[in-house]
């Protein structure tokens, strides 16, 4: 249950932002885990509601894409999709894999609610 | 509550050392011994006679990136203090302390040692380590399931580790979790051992691909287990193909002088 931390974490990263630009509240929080990322959506968006109690964030809504995961080929190069780490390249049958995208796990943004002219 | 100082921290990692149950010490991230509660904030109450707009702001932060920031911190210092550590990673009962019990009178001979302990409660498997006559710290997570940068932190400032020395970092029993936290270790070792599922890379594929190393235990007991070692070895290089592979028992002593060996290799190469 990683996500419980990584939830608090989350929490804290974004009201710091929110305060700083003076937020009264934050409705949204748009994130981007990667299928490969290690991170279960659905569990991370149970713990944010606990994580969010109290907080700016408590009402917060959260809105993660899931980019898939991509693989390079260590022999030939092709570039490929994959859901797991152990793929096989679907041109030579090469084992030597690098992902190369579908591990990202970033806050790309939040929405907040401020006071009309403050 | 915390029923050792009547704090109220009621989670959180704790340090401790084995054999002296009035030390421990809450890690935070104000510096250590203090208490830190965070979450108390002020709670501003909306107003709801006013207009309110809402307007998005970018922030393109990598969620882990505080823990990744910290990590770096740590390996720095290892780094300028020519210290070479080691995370240690397996599912609960792989045998982790076992090895380190083993390798640890062989290596000292050349090489000081110091260990980290992390288990969620007990100073069970740092009082096994003491016992070796090394510095050993236990951190006890509560109900924290891995370790994180900022708790290997805080234990090494109440270690004493000496210049050129070896670091054992004991994470938590967990093949899950603790993959996505990096504590400033040079190098990840994976411990499965044959009373497991040879499938294990497959099934838990993150933690076998972060690691470096993985390490075959109790390969004593092949004999009277269905584990098919060359299908497990196949089944981690599928995950992760840069993988080295030890087959070990850290009970009979069998192949842990070529992991030894490995070790000091290691040690002369920094």
């Amino acid at each position: 249950m990683h996500e419980m931390s990584i939830a608090l974490s989350i929490v804290e990263a974004v009201e710091a932002k929110a305060r700083e630009e003076g937020a009264e509240r934050i409705s949204g929080i748009d994130l981007v885990i990667g299928k490969l990322a290690g991170i279960e959506p659905e569990s991370l968006k149970f713990c944010f509601s606990a994580a969010a109690k109290g907080t700016l964030s408590e009402e917060a809504l959260l809105a993660i894409q899931e980019p898939e995961g991509v693989g390079a080929c260590g022999e030939c190069g092709k570039l490929f999709p994959v859901s797991f780490y152990y793929a096989e390249c679907p041109d030579c049958r090469s084992l030597r894999i690098t992902i190369v995208s579908g591990e990202e796990f970033v806050i790309q943004s939040i929405t907040i609610e401020e006071q009309e002219g403050e | 509550m915390c029923d050792t100082c009547g704090c109220s921290a009621d989670s959180g990692a704790v340090l401790r050392k084995p054999g002296n149950s009035d030390y421990h010490v809450h890690v935070s991230e104000s510096g250590h011994g203090d208490h830190h509660h965070e979450g108390h904030h002020d709670h501003e109450h909306r107003d709801h006679h006013h207009e309110k707009k809402s307007r998005t702001i970018a922030i393109e932060l990598d969620v882990l990136q505080k823990n990744n920031l910290l990590a770096e911190r740590n390996r720095g210092y290892f780094e300028a203090r020519n210290i070479f550590v080691l995370n240690f990673l397996s599912s609960p009962g792989s045998g982790k302390t076992s090895l380190l019990e083993k390798i640890i009178p062989l290596l000292q001979q050349h090489t000081a040692v110091a260990v980290i302990e992390g288990d969620q409660q007990t100073t069970n498997d740092a009082e096994r380590i003491q016992a070796l006559g090394v510095p050993v710290i236990q951190i006890n997570t509560g109900s924290g399931c891995h370790l994180d940068a900022l708790m290997i932190n805080s234990a090494v400032k109440e270690l004493e580790l000496q210049d050129n020395s070896l670091l054992c970092i004991e994470n938590v029993g967990n093949l899950v979790c603790p993959a996505l936290f990096d504590l400033g270790e040079a190098l990840k070792v994976v411990i499965i051992s044959v009373t497991e599922g040879d499938d294990k890379p497959l099934k838990y594929p993150t933690m076998f691909h972060e690691a470096d190393l993985c390490i075959l235990n109790k390969i004593d007991l092949l004999p009277y287990v269905a584990f098919d070692v060359r299908k497990c070895r196949e089944n981690a290089m599928r995950v992760n193909h840069h993988l080295e592979w030890f087959e070990l028992s850290a009970k009979t002593g069998e192949g842990v002088g070529a992991w030894q060996e490995w070790i000091e290799n290691k040690l002369k190469l920094r």
